[in-house]
């Protein structure tokens, strides 16, 4: 295995300053934030939309309904991962239609995730609106999909990893790049 | 966070490690979901065409397969013995070489010899899911129960006593091997004429006397008295039989705890159960049912499965 490269993109503050800003924008586009909903995608989306749901709360005095949905069963390279991958829980707890419902996700990347997640929202109901918000940008879309609110935009590479860690489940906050090595001499 | 351990085919739980018991199990859970949704459907199974081939008459097991393929969006097509070509003779193999020279991808098989599943499973490429082979296993019927159980308690140390006809039962035989392997203690009742020989082998207690069962198990799995199995001179009568092993309210009342009540169905009401254990407080007979549709659903998801091979040209799609 050649040596990766690890940096640190966001440390807690950094985080912390970022969902903050995320979530007046979620605000910001909403008529009324008694319409929102926020939908955590598997698995630390659901951290995130939590922790943006409790900061749109304290900052507007509306609790926000969240939900959370895995994707697994509406990918679209089932076919070619191999060995199936364990399915996590999809609990939406409220009616969608006419909601301004948010898929929250930790890295945008392909776009492939948000495709597949739009076509369960679908099975779900018609929300007046669904916007997109994602911590982090990577770019390298294979699809022509776009997040509403992004938190922090960083260009990689395909080899790149982007590696998100939340305290409720890693124990600590941060966000870091891990580079592919360069060609080895 | 994968699943690799499966095979190509599910044809019992004697040759299941606990793991993959476990897997199927885990697996099961979301599953149990999508059928409360409105629109109880996920295209996992898109494009995916399965036969569901049933050589014995069934109801239950048929519709709950049915129902877990159609909410995984696969093409389902179903063959009865009567009425197909199997009545005209034709044999297990080229029926299924038939099906498969039509480009399907899992069978489904219920029939009435033992092994049938796994004599099928060698010869052809598909898939192969046991849907009850003789008087051998009933896989998925097994891992409904440990689902249900396990719902409802932890399984490891969890006293379970199957009752009634073990002798003609694959269900017998499937929830023996799943509730070893996951840490139950069990024990089967019954009349000596409808307990194997050698029973004890696998390592289940035996009473003679239901009322001794009843006061050692946390949970009665109540077998079908099978009367279409039966030639003569297994039960002296049905009436003789419910007054000596029916599980009845009155002996439930002298328990020293509460039971859970479990029934693979179709009950014969008044022969092996009472109606009003049936419909009683501790039956789960209904969840079982419920939860055989989540269980169907996550043994085809899994073994479904991908194929590896393409996995490397398609490197780099995953998300981060």
């Amino acid at each position: 295995m050649p040596p990766e490269e690890r940096q640190l993109l966001l440390d807690a503050s950094a985080i912390e300053r970022t969902l903050h800003r995320m979530a007046q924008d979620i605000v910001r586009q909403a008529p009324d934030p008694r319409l929102l909903v926020l939908i955590g995608v598997q698995r630390r989306g659901v951290e995130i939309a939590a922790r943006l749901a409790a900061i749109v709360a304290r900052e507007t005095r509306v609790e926000v309904p969240r939900g959370q949905m895995d994707i697994t069963l509406y990918r679209d390279d089932l076919e070619v991962v191999g060995p199936r991958p364990l399915v996590g829980p999809t609990e939406l707890p409220v009616a969608l239609d006419g909601r301004h419902a948010w898929i929250v996700d930790d890295v945008l990347f392909s776009g492939r995730t948000v495709r597949a997640a739009l076509d369960q929202l679908a099975d779900f109901g018609r929300p007046a609106r669904i916007g997109l918000a994602v911590l982090i940008d990577r770019g390298g879309r294979e699809l022509p999909i776009q997040a509403d609110v992004v938190g922090e935009k960083v260009t990689t590479g395909a080899g790149d990893r982007v590696d998100v860690f939340v305290r409720e489940l890693d124990g600590r906050d941060a966000v870091e790049i891990v580079r592919a090595a360069k060609v080895r001499a | 966070m994968t699943s690799g351990r499966l095979g190509k085919d599910l044809l019992g739980l004697e040759h299941l490690s606990a793991d993959d018991i476990r897997l199927i199990l885990d697996t099961a859970e979301p599953f149990k979901e999508i059928s409360e949704r409105a629109i109880k459907k996920v295209p996992v199974l898109r494009g995916k065409t399965i036969v569901n081939l049933f050589f014995e008459p069934s109801t239950r097991t048929r519709i709950s397969f049915e129902f877990a393929e159609k909410r995984l969006s696969a093409d389902t097509v179903n063959v009865a013995s009567a009425g197909s070509s199997v009545s005209k003779g034709e044999t297990l193999v080229d029926t299924a070489r038939n099906l498969e020279a039509m480009r399907i991808d899992m069978v489904v098989m219920r029939h009435g010899s033992s092994g049938a599943a796994k004599f099928l499973a060698d010869r052809i490429q598909s898939n192969v899911i046991n849907a009850g082979d003789g008087k051998h296993e009933h896989p998925t019927q097994g891992l409904l129960d440990l689902l249900t159980i396990r719902d409802r308690r932890p399984i490891a140390g969890t006293r379970v006593c199957i009752v009634g006809d073990v002798l003609h039962s694959r269900v017998a035989r499937s929830n023996i091997w799943g509730l070893l392997k996951l840490g139950a203690e069990v024990a089967v009742c019954g009349p000596q004429s409808l307990l194997p020989m050698g029973i004890e082998q696998l390592g289940v207690q035996v009473f003679r006397r239901i009322e001794e069962a009843i006061e050692w198990a946390s949970v009665l799995n109540v077998l079908r008295l099978q009367l279409e199995r039966m030639q003569g001179g297994y039960v002296p009568s049905l009436r003789e039989y419910y007054r000596v092993f029916g599980v009845t309210l009155e002996r439930l009342e002298r328990a020293p705890r509460e039971l859970i009540i479990m029934h693979p169905g179709p009950m014969n009401r008044g022969v092996e159960i009472d109606s009003r254990v049936a419909d009683g407080p501790h039956a789960v007979i209904l969840d079982q049912v419920t939860n055989g549709v989540a269980v169907r659903m996550a043994v085809l998801y899994l073994l479904a499965g991908g194929r590896p091979e393409l996995a490397e040209s398609a490197k780099g799609a995953p998300e981060r």
